[in-house]
């Protein structure tokens, strides 16, 4: 640039610079942010892919979400009885089976649960751990991995007097590795293996350890309504030829502080020691349930100090 | 005769530009934003902590960025919604402002206290940029330049659209406050060849 002033015509320089001079501010004010932008840009920043699921359920399934630091959500679960079930039964809605759940964040990647369904007056109690988060930019993290266990026990009085049972023999336990990627803004996809536990079972050709692999995905429609979908698949075995894999097929609606979840599924049960093992609907004959999933977060502790 | 003349009135317009710039600006990558909206049913709460700002003395300019994720609110979900559904961060991850203040001069500004100017330029958020202008306040303390400004923004201008079912929960316009306290910046020349 200094060259230009070596300019042999003294008038041309002097133009020259002045017109330089008068060029500068014009110049300089949209240099000023870009100036700014160059300076904060760190190589080396790396973020965090959020909101890979809008609600910590997919439909059964659980999702790779918790509850945020210091969030409680109470959770209601609902599934009517079967469409199949006729006009006397008002296709199903004449029956019910609930879970009620509370889940909390002890921190942004920690969460604890306790739940309760009418299904063998179980109460179920779980544990969620964000191990890998998603994250973009500078040496990103693919997927989401979120490691979950649960142990429920069933409260059912025993009726049949011949049967020695004791407590250890109504608990059973779940163990997932739940690894999701949020492809796009609207596709968010999950992956489940999935062990089953089971301490007691009725007989002996049935499975103590029964092994699923599942699949949840989201796809946003609008910005608040996204369609959801999860799947079981149960591994060969005995449970598998006697039982049918749990699918489910909704919709997530999103209100200010509350997520809408509706869906249609051949699973009665809702926790995973009933959907993974004990799904007996079979689709095709019309055992569809009807349910939902309405969640209510409550701020137990604020995020700002 | 005429070309070491008028080399050195190059030179002599080179030293007053470094002269207008040098100790003149002053930076902050950490400065504070925040918003607050009240309706009967809720409030609304948010501080960014990560606001990068610059202002020139000499050309009376400023600029700022600051990172829409940065927000971090008392609710996570209404964090997540913010982000998700209403500023869209994925798809517009930065709010942008430059423009220029007046109603200053240096003289002034070495007096103690808070001076107040007027601040005009563009606002840009969630992809829509506007033209506002924010009276504001500049004062020197001990070599540092704090700024401070308070202003409302209206959602609807900057495209931001509100659901009808939680109308009532979200107040239509936001009350911003931005606080900086910007160290100077040695000189122009040795922030350029600083590597960040």
């Amino acid at each position: 640039m200094l060259r230009n002033f070596y300019t042999p015509h003294l008038g041309a320089g002097l133009l020259l610079s002045g017109l330089l001079a008068l060029a500068t501010p014009a110049h300089a004010q949209t240099d000023l942010l870009a100036d700014l932008e160059k300076q904060t840009v760190d190589s080396t920043r790396r973020e965090v892919v959020a909101a890979t699921f809008k609600g910590t359920h997919i439909i059964n399934a659980q999702s790779v979400e918790t509850p945020g630091q210091g969030t409680l959500a109470f959770l209601i679960q609902h599934r009517f009885g079967t469409l199949n079930s006729g006009a006397y039964e008002f296709f199903g809605l004449d029956q019910a089976v609930l879970r009620l759940s509370f889940e909390y964040g002890l921190t942004n990647r920690l969460a604890v649960g306790v739940g309760r369904t009418n299904i063998d007056k179980t109460f179920d109690g779980f544990v969620k751990y964000k191990a890998l988060q998603q994250t973009t930019g500078a040496r990103p993290m693919p997927v989401s991995v979120t490691l979950f266990a649960s142990a429920a026990i069933t409260t059912l009085r025993f009726t049949d007097p011949a049967v020695e049972r004791n407590t250890a023999s109504r608990v059973d336990y779940a163990y997932q590795a739940l690894i999701a990627r949020k492809f796009s803004p609207g596709l968010s996809v999950q992956l489940m293996p999935t062990l089953i536990h089971r301490n007691f079972v009725a007989n002996a050709a049935m499975q103590n350890d029964v092994y699923a692999i599942g699949a949840g995905l989201r796809q946003k429609l609008t910005k608040r309504v996204a369609l959801t979908a999860d799947y079981f698949y149960l591994l060969p075995g005995n449970t598998a030829r006697n039982y049918r894999n749990a699918l489910g097929l909704g919709f997530d609606i999103e209100t200010g502080g509350h997520v809408f979840q509706l869906h249609f599924t051949n699973a009665k049960g809702m926790t995973e020691k009933f959907f993974v093992p004990q799904t007996d609907g079979n689709i095709f004959n019309g055992d569809i349930y009807f349910g939902f999933t309405v969640a209510r977060n409550f701020t137990i502790k604020s995020q700002l100090k | 005769m005429k070309r070491p003349f008028s080399l050195f009135l190059a030179v002599l317009w080179l030293l007053s530009l470094s002269a207008a710039h040098a100790q003149t600006r002053y930076l902050t990558k950490t400065g504070h934003v925040s918003f607050f909206s009240a309706t009967p049913i809720e409030d609304i709460d948010a501080r960014n902590q990560q606001v990068a700002a610059v202002l020139d003395l000499g050309t009376g300019q400023l600029a700022f960025s600051l990172p829409v994720k940065g927000f971090v609110f008392k609710r996570t979900l209404m964090q997540e919604h913010f982000n998700e559904s209403y500023l869209e961060s994925d798809k517009y991850p930065k709010a942008t402002f430059t423009g220029r203040f007046a109603g200053l001069d240096a003289a002034t500004l070495a007096l103690p206290g808070p001076h107040a100017v007027q601040v005009a330029g563009d606002l840009t958020l969630h992809g829509v940029t506007r033209r506002i202008l924010v009276p504001a306040s500049l004062e020197l303390q001990g070599g540092q330049l704090v700024a401070a400004a308070t202003f409302i923004v209206a959602s609807a201008d900057y495209g931001i659209e509100i659901p009808l079912l939680v109308r009532d929960n979200i107040a239509k316009t936001v009350t911003v406050r931005v606080d900086l306290t910007c160290a100077p910046v040695p000189s122009v020349a040795d922030a350029a060849r600083s590597p960040r």
